[in-house]
């Protein structure tokens, strides 16, 4: 059960559009409500018209900061909807008109007349503002700086020192489901079908801005297309949906966001400018690695990407410093996107490592393999497991590496320069705690299992459904599993990975818990609790997932088309425990990080403060054709540690170091090293060299 | 988004009479531009008079051996109709590299040769742009314009027209036919597309209510060997950086007898290349004599801030995509 590839269970309903996502619920004669977007970045709404809105036929109610209900707590800024007349940045929810249909909401919305007292706005980010501040602790809860050693002196005393900035854009999450809810208040209980990452994290940040009981309140998601990371919290909308149906009782109202909508409210990854240094001997052997971040997040309210954290565990060298800076500005919030941290965090240093190996005349597998650390350079813990050397060792056999020509700039196919690259990636392992599993024995013979855990497309309905048969011994048919619903006994965000590292250990729990009680005989009707067990191992051990990837990249010699004939990648991430569903989540993730590499870029034009390529023919994401020949693979990987399930989590490592193999390949193919993400045509077009 | 009447066209005549009658109506195709422009607030029409059904549908023969495009063939059956494909492989290679499979089911003929520039700001209610607001200002000029023009812009407009197909056709000197209130016309596709100048509002030359019938090709033997080069941020579905159509005559000794060269994606209208084509004339197939018709035609390019490189990429476009046809890429 547990290592077969078990096709999705979900799998026939979605291709067959059975399965409901948020807005897809059926409910009796729904309302619709659809948000108003302040046009300025900053400054105060001084008169808002809604008159001609709400004449047109259809139009149930217009709500704005005049008429909104009072929220009980404020503290989240971001959840703060239509509290006061204040701007904090262009694109934030001042209203919303409900009405019978979707389509006369959005007329009506397009009839409400605003006034503002516009005030100067500052959307400028660049890391030589005067005004960057250090944050208390970077996300979640990470020191913003650390240092061991003295780098200056290292790299002042380093035969070869490589020092460069690398920067990443601005991007945005972009799930193919956009950001829905149905929100239904009846007789003083709220239901929400919402589109979310977590169903009870939602109901807790929800009961706490409205101020009710979280009982009072029940959040389903049976189904949710894609998040990665952008409905792992709650966001403004949530809360104006609830708004909207708190000002229609008893009738249900349906909210979506439009994709443009999405770019300003629902997160989004910040810029970074990362300053890496690394010092190191001829040979290649590191003595020092500095990395100086610096990023954006909004002004009223902070999020600070943990981008330089993978660089405090990935290679040993004595001499180390990693510093974050923020800059706030009048901009939309930003928030989690997928391997917030570690994505944005390995591109910087694992382009310095190649650009290292150049230096050193190595090749950049051995330059990673010699500086392999013994144990976690940040802590001095030894690592619960660690496979990196033989992710790069498997990757290199099966990549085809040994063939490679040294010299960049050396091969050329039909007008094509090609080359190839590699880059190391990590993930931390996350379980977290807070999540309980119920075990039922039902009188048709099956278990019935209930946690209200999600899945956002990644498999969870299909891996706890094997958890659960592994861990009583029984057939797959045999598990009747029921998540998505707060009803349901209380689980953690799907964030981090941490899913089925969390919610599996509570599954296992419960199992145990059952099988000890009632044996393998049970009564219809017995039933057992389980929740995630705490870990003391984490204060003795280190615990990180690895993973090696290759990239062959093809440029353009006289348009600079760059194009990714091929992407392998070997990761070593505990067990596996469904290879289908897994393989899914690295090529995913893989694809990603190639979109990252290649395409995405939220454009913010800084004189009106929003992101001006909202919409998805604008803001390019991988398409079908940008992915060619794209394999992951893993190593096998036994770490009793981790979690009672030896698993480690597998749904963010894919798109961290793809990159950077892709950057590194760039250069090897044309010689040009482009430090600046994204890699498009012009950047291989700046060289004068044709 | 505004409330709009829906009807159905039928036929040539009254559809045109209805349009040019009403100052707030608009012709509807396949609607994969015109809807979205609806939802957005780009469009704001009162009615909409669907031409898709009209029986401007097929592909025929012209008695003097050219070709006759209906305006309502679809993007898709126009790129797979087999006479295209071998006499005008260039325009059946415009077709497929635009927009997607899905699109171009729905996109018509005539709706793609209007379909409307994608410059961000045309298509954000929000910022100024003079296109859509005329003497709102262009946000373009000084914001985000790295697709935007570098050939025959003017400072009230730099944006660029982003049909593939157009490109296509004013290198093969199509022709459209035209209904209108006062009759029917034809107009060369070189002629049917404005330079921006000081009212950017207008793409065409098109007065309203005149509705496109048909896209004639003329007879045009060297357009057997010919291709589309488009050069995109992604390897499908995305518009072009810089495209070229070209068509290549060689005497027997290898040098070229005549030309055709159109780039897209460097001005606001299709841009035919005529100096790149004289420069080609009598010319060998080097390397050498394609540069030299690149900096023709490149000479009075003026780039914006952010898109100084599509001056190389249009000529590394335009050399690439001779050299293909010419087999000197082998
Ligand atoms: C995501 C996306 C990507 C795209 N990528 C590309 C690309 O790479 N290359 C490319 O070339 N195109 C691309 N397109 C654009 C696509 O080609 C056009 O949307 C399509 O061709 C328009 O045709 P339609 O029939 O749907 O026009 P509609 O949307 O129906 O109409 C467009 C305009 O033409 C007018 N009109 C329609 N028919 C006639 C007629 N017979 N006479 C007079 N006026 C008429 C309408 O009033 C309207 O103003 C893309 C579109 C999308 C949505
Ligand atoms: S380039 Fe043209 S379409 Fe774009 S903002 Fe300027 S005026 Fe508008």
């Amino acid at each position: 059960m547990i290592g077969s590839p078990l096709p999705r269970l979900d799998g026939t309903a979605k291709v067959t559009g059975t399965a409901r996502y948020a807005f897809e619920h059926r409910v009796a004669d729904p309302a619709y409500a659809y948000p108003l977007q302040a046009t300025v970045a900053r400054g105060h709404i001084t008169a808002i018209n809604t008159s001609a809105a709400q004449a047109v036929d259809g139009v149930l109610a217009v709500i704005t900061h005049e008429n909104a209900p009072h929220l009980a707590s404020t503290e989240d800024a971001e959840l703060a909807v239509l509290q006061s007349t204040e701007i904090a940045f262009r694109g934030q929810v001042i209203g919303a008109v409900v009405a019978d249909t979707s389509e006369t909401a959005r007329h009506a919305a397009g009839l409400v007349e605003v006034s503002y007292d516009p005030s100067p706005h500052d959307a400028v980010f660049t890391p030589d503002r005067d005004d960057l501040y250090t944050p208390d602790t970077v996300n979640p809860s990470f020191p913003t700086d650390t240092s061991q050693g003295d780098v200056e002196s290292a790299l002042k005393q380093s035969p070869v020192v490589v020092d460069h900035v690398y920067t990443t854009p601005m991007t945005h999450n972009n799930p193919l489901e956009p950001h829905t809810t149905v929100a239904c208040w009846h007789d003083d209980q709220l239901t929400l079908y919402d589109s979310t990452q977590g169903v009870h994290s939602t109901r807790q940040s929800l009961a706490k801005a409205l101020g009710l009981a979280p009982e009072r309140i029940r959040v389903i998601a049976p189904h949710v297309g894609g998040g990665f990371g952008s409905k792992g919290q709650a966001h403004a909308h949530l809360v104006l949906a609830a708004m909207a149906a708190q000002a229609m009782p008893g009738r249900a109202v349906k909210l979506a966001l439009t994709r443009q909508q999405m770019f300003s409210l629902v997160g989004y990854r910040t810029p970074t400018v990362q300053h890496v240094r690394l010092g190191a001997g001829p040979d290649g052997r590191l003595t020092a690695i500095s990395m100086d971040v610096v990023e954006q997040t909004s002004r009223i309210k902070e999020f600070a990407e943990q981008t330089a954290i993978p660089a405090r565990h990935m290679y040993a060298a004595p001499n180390r410093r990693t510093t974050h800076r923020l800059a706030a500005l009048d901009v939309p919030v930003p928030s989690w996107m997928r391997a917030p941290g570690e994505c944005p965090g390995m591109f910087g240093p694992e382009v310095a490592m190649d650009e290292l190996a150049n230096a050193c005349g190595m090749d950049p597998v051995d330059l990673r393999v010699l500086n392999e650390p013994d144990v976690d350079p940040e802590s001095g813990k030894p690592f619960s497991s660690r496979n990196l050397v033989a992710c790069l060792r498997e990757g290199a056999a099966r990549f085809g590496w040994a063939d490679r020509e040294h010299a960049p700039r050396t091969r050329r196919e039909h007008g094509w320069w090609v080359g190839t690259g590699v880059a190391a990636s990590t993930y931390p392992v996350h379980v977290k705690p807070g999540s309980s599993a119920t075990v039922r024995f039902q009188p048709d013979g099956r278990y019935r299992i209930e946690i209200g855990a999600t899945d956002i497309g990644t498999g969870t309905w299909t891996a706890l459904t094997q958890i659960a048969a592994d861990a009583l011994s029984v057939r797959v048919d045999a598990i009747d599993l029921r998540i998505g619903d707060t009803d349901l006994p209380p689980a953690t965000v799907a964030g981090g990975s941490s899913g089925i590292n969390s919610w599996g250990s509570a599954v296992v729990d419960a199992a145990r818990a059952f099988r000890d009680k009632f044996g393998t005989g049970p009564n219809p009707g017995d039933e057992a609790q389980g929740t995630t067990p705490g870990n003391s191992a984490g204060e003795r051990f280190a615990m990180r997932a690895f993973g090696a990837q290759f990239a062959e990249v093809r440029v353009h010699a006289a348009t600079g088309e760059i194009r990714v004939p091929r992407l392998l990648g070997v990761f070593a991430v505990g067990r596996i425990i469904n290879p289908r569903t897994a393989r899914s989540q690295f090529l995913g993730g893989m694809t990603m990080g190639m979109s990252m590499a290649l395409h995405e870029q939220s454009v913010l034009d800084e004189r009106f403060g929003h992101v001006v390529n909202h919409d998805l023919a604008e803001y390019h994401i991988a398409a079908n054709a940008d992915v060619a020949g794209i394999e992951a693979h893993w190593v096998d990987e036994t770490d009793p540690h981790v979690n009672p399930l030896g698993t480690k989590g597998i749904g963010e490592i894919g798109i961290v170091g793809t990159a950077a193999a892709i950057a590194n390949a760039a250069h090897h193919a044309t010689g040009i090293r482009v430090r600046d993400l994204p890699l498009t045509a012009d950047k291989f077009l700046a060289d004068a060299r044709r | 988004m505004n409330p709009f009447e829906y009807q159905r066209a039928e036929d040539v005549a009254t559809a045109v009479a209805t349009v040019s009658g009403n100052e707030n109506a608009a012709f509807l195709g396949g609607g994969t531009n015109l809807v979205d422009h609806l939802k957005l607030g780009v469009a704001t029409p009162n009615l909409l008079v669907d031409v898709s059904g009209l029986p401007l549908d097929r592909v025929e023969s012209l008695p003097d051996g050219g070709l006759r495009i209906g305006a309502a063939v679809r993007n898709s059956d126009a790129a797979a109709d087999p006479r295209i494909r071998r006499d005008y492989p260039m325009l059946a290679e415009a077709l497929l590299s635009g927009a997607s499979a899905q699109v171009r089911n729905l996109a018509t003929m005539g709706g793609n040769l209007l379909q409307r520039t994608r410059c961000v700001y045309f298509q954000d209610v929000t910022t100024p742009c003079n296109k859509r607001v005329p003497g709102s200002g262009c946000s373009a000029l000084r914001g985000y314009h790295r697709y935007h023009a570098i050939l025959g812009a003017s400072e009230h407009c730099v944006a660029v027209h982003p049909s593939d197909l157009a490109v296509a056709l004013v290198a093969l000197d199509a022709v459209v036919q035209v209904s209108g209130p006062d009759g029917d016309r034809a107009v060369p596709v070189t002629d049917l597309y404005r330079l921006p100048g000081d009212a950017p509002e207008r793409d065409t030359v098109l007065e309203r209510g005149e509705l496109i019938t048909a896209i004639d090709l003329p007879v045009l033997p060297m357009a057997a060997r010919s291709g589309y080069r488009k050069v995109r941020d992604r390897a499908s579905y995305a518009f072009a950086l810089v495209s070229v159509a070209a068509a290549v005559d060689l005497f027997d000794n290898g040098t070229i007898r005549d030309v055709r060269i159109a780039f897209g994606g460097v001005a606001h209208k299709p841009w035919r290349a005529y100096r790149a084509e004289d420069a080609l004339r009598g010319r060998p197939t080097t390397a050498e004599a394609f540069d030299d018709a690149a900096n023709a035609e490149l000479r009075d390019a003026r780039p914006l801030r952010d898109n100084v490189f599509k001056l190389r990429m249009a000529r590394g476009a335009l050399v690439a995509a001779l050299q293909h046809l010419t087999g000197a890429d082998r």
